[in-house]
């Protein structure tokens, strides 16, 4: 097969113990049948592991923070267009989603495509929403309220009990047993990511993900279910096992139907003892597991260019059950200079 | 009373729900049982079998079985209407 050959940039090149995804779409990329691809890394700090990983990532440039909007971002991709001629862009962190889906027009017009959820759909699932994504397409949601201010952590009594859950609007998350220990996270979340914090209540069960991709129009191009076999002090998959549940399987393409979800994705599941499976979040990206769907059959970074790039793309129809990924941690050996020059000019 | 079609099981004892990711590992008794189960046979036929076979009284070994298939029907082994 004629591979054809494409400039992809990726970011979430944090490749820590809380991963970004960044170098399981890498090496699901570098693994694409259909794809000859050239990887520019898009990082936001010089010590994002996968910038130094050469046989991963042929070059990398620092980007702005979100934080600092959309122009100061699009005027450094400017530059690196210029640079790379980057076809298609995999904007792997929650936090800079937004500012990509604002310039994805602009994008579009210096040849960078991206195929991303629309405004709507990433409003709609947003964890401050849910309850009522919930119960529009009818899927059972854990109990949940966006607090703005501390004081409003003292009303929530009547509504939740003990222990629950206090949820950054992008990351973190903790497990709270009392008023006090709610507001502690509440100053801790607050102060990392901003307003809202999100209470839910606390379901107990085994957690379960699937990670897929619409392809806009409300068909299903994959979907892939795991269950987590081991989770860090964060909550992390540090292994999952792919699993053939259909019932989780039918709720993912009802979910991609509905909402004729464009892009990738990842819903967060928990099932009780009693065989009830509660939405916990919606993650409008590719997940940092993503290799254990390369890996069982379902290369959703390699569908996913071909879907930005307007190519032609074959659903996903099996994968492989009871395969394990099983995620380390290594250490690096890398030159100052190679540091030094990533610091000093931003790029490497 | 059926085993889930789906359920992997390795000589080794090892036992594999492919729907839910859960896997346990049966000891040789628990092995042999439920091969019998895996077979269709009865409790009567499966309660000749290993009270031939081992030292243990019929009222143990009832009490011992359906223990076991109560686990098996509570980890989702073997159909809940069944």
């Amino acid at each position: 097969m004629n591979k054809k050959r494409v400039t992809v940039g990726i970011s979430g090149l944090n490749a820590i113990d809380s991963p970004g995804p960044g170098m399981a779409v890498a090496m699901g990329l570098h693994e694409a049948r259909s794809l000859d691809v050239r990887i520019i890394g898009l990082a936001y700090e010089s010590l994002e592991p996968m910038i130094y990983m050469h046989d991963l990532v042929d070059r990398t440039y620092q980007l702005p923070y979100p934080s600092s909007g959309s122009d100061m971002i699009l005027s450094r991709l400017e530059y690196i267009q210029e640079m790379e001629h980057i076809d298609v862009i995999i904007p792997n962190f929650d936090a800079e989603l937004y500012s990509f889906m604002k310039i994805e027009p602009q994008l579009k017009r210096m040849g960078i495509r991206m195929f991303l959820p629309a405004m709507e759909q990433y409003e709609e699932r947003h964890k401050v929403n849910l309850s009522k994504f919930g119960e529009k397409y009818d899927i059972l949601v854990p109990h949940g309220k966006a607090v703005f201010e501390p004081k409003e952590v003292f009303d929530i009594k009547s509504e939740f009990t003990f222990p629950l859950l206090v949820k950054g609007k992008w990351y973190d998350a903790y497990i709270a047993y009392n008023i006090e220990q709610v507001l502690t996270c509440f100053n801790k979340i607050s102060a990392k990511w901003g307003l809202p914090v999100i209470l839910q209540k606390f379901v107990h069960g085994s957690e379960y993900n699937v990670t897929g991709l619409g392809d806009g129009a409300g068909t299903t191009v994959a979907a892939v279910a795991m269950r987590k076999q081991y989770i860090t002090d964060k909550g992390k998959a540090w292994a999952g096992i792919s699993i053939d549940d259909t019932y989780l399987l039918e709720l993912t393409r009802k979910f991609v139907t509905a909402t004729k979800w464009r892009g990738a994705f990842e819903l967060e599941m928990i099932k009780t003892q009693d065989n009830k499976y509660y939405l916990l979040e919606i993650n409008p990206r590719i997940p940092a597991w993503t290799y254990l769907a390369v890996g069982v059959g379902q290369n959703i970074p390699e569908a996913l260019v071909r879907l930005a790039l307007g190519l032609k793309v074959q659903p996903y129809e099996s994968y492989d059950v009871g395969k394990l990924f099983i995620r380390y941690s290594k250490d690096m050996i890398v030159d100052r200079e190679e540091f030094e020059k990533l610091s000093m000019t931003g790029e490497l | 009373m059926k085993l889930k079609e789906n359920i992997a099981i390795s000589d080794s004892g090892y036992l594999f729900n492919p729907s839910t990711g859960e896997s346990f590992v049966l000891n040789p008794l628990g092995m042999e049982v439920l091969q019998f189960v895996k077979k269709g046979k009865s409790f009567e036929e499966i309660s000749k079998e290993v009270l031939t076979r081992y030292s243990v009284d019929s009222i143990t070994f009832e009490k011992d079985y359906q223990d076991f298939i109560h686990q098996l029907r509570q980890y989702l082994l073997i159909g809940s209407d069944e």
